[in-house]
């Protein structure tokens, strides 16, 4: 198992967003998490990968305890650097992008591998051309975000994730902020590596693609878990009222 | 007096002009940023302090604020600091424009993507090396057109230490002009700043155009 979370409790202002969340990720596992707007779904990536901090509730990495419930009811996260630990068994690519834009793309892909795990700058270089060439964009290792289109530049937004050589990939409605002619491109790559069995967790409204790649798809609404399961029976024959409502509307 | 006579003597005045300017920017840029850093802390005291702080040395005129670092160690408290005119300029020239250089490098800081600051979080960056090798490159950037404001300001802003009658050129350029009667001094003053600012403009131009690279 490369991620549980169990009982995942997270609210913002007294609005619960998340309630009761449970779920694991296998290893090589694909699963898509699909749901309307304020679901919760964002907020559990931002969660599994420390960019918000739970309420209560455990994150298990690797069958290493991140973050449980303590005994006062409160969750109690590890130490700094146990967590610096936990962030490198994942990798986070945004819906945005969040490109460093005054790197090249070269220097987006090496500078936290050197930096932050102390890699040789030739080996960096190495996974980082290698990781471009896969991506089709190895010509664009000297040009800056800025010159790139939306789909190159989530390519690379990938790209520099894996760079990191996570055990664990998320990603945060990817091909949102793309055009539909883009979004064929960055979905061909996550298949690819789903195709080479990378563990992924995606929060997406590509329905086809979801009901494609994925090996388990999590339908969420209102900060629960509706539904869950292999993504024929939850797009083809879904159980609760509530999903196929939403899955109507996808239809037409 | 000749004009080459009133131009060596006012050469001198020249060089504490510069002295001021070169001092005041060595001062004020790495203490601006000092500055915007606690003015974000999240210690409300410090916050309170250090916007009363900017709010006084924006709200008075620096050429108080020279004054009363002159004259204050005296007058307020009795001390009798021997040969504090120098000191006291550099001290006011000083604070004065950290002040106004740490609001722009709080609108600087303040103007980058959250997704930056996430991005690093995520791949590990620690909160000094996100600083240090996202955020700053970018805010320097982005600062840079208001820094070239302020230091051409600055520039223009010298001829204040005339209040605590310290030779610099404005200084120079009025006694002069009062002794000779003559309007020469204003002249070779207007210029010597005219210059001086171009020159400012020249290099500024050039630091911005070496971060042109990227958008």
């Amino acid at each position: 198992m490369i991620l549980e979370m169990k009982n995942i409790r997270k609210h913002f202002d007294g609005l619960e967003v998340l309630e009761d969340i449970s779920f694991s990720v296998d290893s090589g596992e694909v699963v898509s998490i699909i749901g309307p707007s304020g679901s919760g779904k964002s907020t559990l990536l931002r969660c599994a990968t420390f960019l918000e901090t739970i309420d209560g509730g455990e994150i298990i990495y690797m069958g290493e305890t991140a973050a449980h419930t303590g005994a006062d009811g409160v969750a109690v996260y590890a130490s700094p650097q146990e967590l610096k630990h936990f962030r490198s068994y994942c990798g986070l690519v945004f819906q945005q992008f969040n490109l460093f834009p005054h790197y090249s793309i070269l220097k987006n892909l090496i500078d936290a591998p050197m930096h932050v795990q102390g890699v040789s700058r030739e080996e960096a270089e190495e996974t980082a051309m290698g990781l471009l060439k896969k991506m089709g964009i190895e010509d664009k290792a000297n040009a800056y975000p800025y010159q790139l289109s939306g789909g190159q530049q989530q390519r690379v937004a990938i790209a520099r994730a894996m760079a990191m050589k996570p055990e664990i990939l998320f990603f945060d409605e990817p091909t949102s902020a793309l055009d539909p002619e883009l979004t064929g491109e960055v979905l061909k790559v996550i298949r690819q590596l789903a195709e080479e069995k990378m563990t992924m967790v995606v929060v997406t409204h590509e329905m086809p693609f979801a009901k494609a790649v994925s090996n388990r798809v999590i339908f969420m609404d209102g900060g629960v878990i509706v539904e869950q399961g292999d993504p024929r029976d939850v797009f083809d024959d879904p159980k609760e009222e509530r999903t196929k409502q939403f899955l109507r509307v996808f239809e037409r | 007096m000749t004009f080459s006579t009133m131009l060596s003597t006012m050469s001198a005045g020249m060089i504490k002009t510069a002295l001021i300017f070169v001092l005041t920017l060595v001062g004020s840029l790495p203490l601006g940023m000092v500055v915007a850093l606690l003015r974000k802390s999240k210690f409300a005291p410090v916050r309170g302090i250090i916007k009363g702080y900017i709010s006084i040395m924006r709200g008075t005129p620096l050429m108080l604020q020279l004054l009363v670092w002159y004259f204050g160690p005296y007058y307020l408290f009795g001390w009798n600091i021997g040969n504090w005119r120098f000191p006291a300029i550099i001290t006011g020239f000083v604070l004065n424009y950290a002040a106004y250089f740490a609001e722009i490098y709080r609108g600087g800081i303040e103007s980058i993507p959250k997704g930056q600051y996430e991005a690093a979080e995520v791949l590990g960056y620690t909160k000094f090396q996100t600083f240090m090798r996202i955020i700053l490159p970018q805010v320097a950037k982005i600062i840079m057109p208001s820094v070239t404001n302020e230091v051409i300001t600055l520039v223009k802003d010298t001829s204040l230490a005339f209040t605590l009658a310290y030779q610099e050129v404005f200084s120079l350029a009025k006694q002069i002009s009062a002794s000779q009667t003559s309007f020469m001094p204003f002249v070779i003053a207007g210029v010597f700043y005219f210059v001086a600012n171009y020159l400012v403009e020249v290099v500024m131009a050039r630091i911005e155009k070496s971060m042109d690279y990227y958008k």
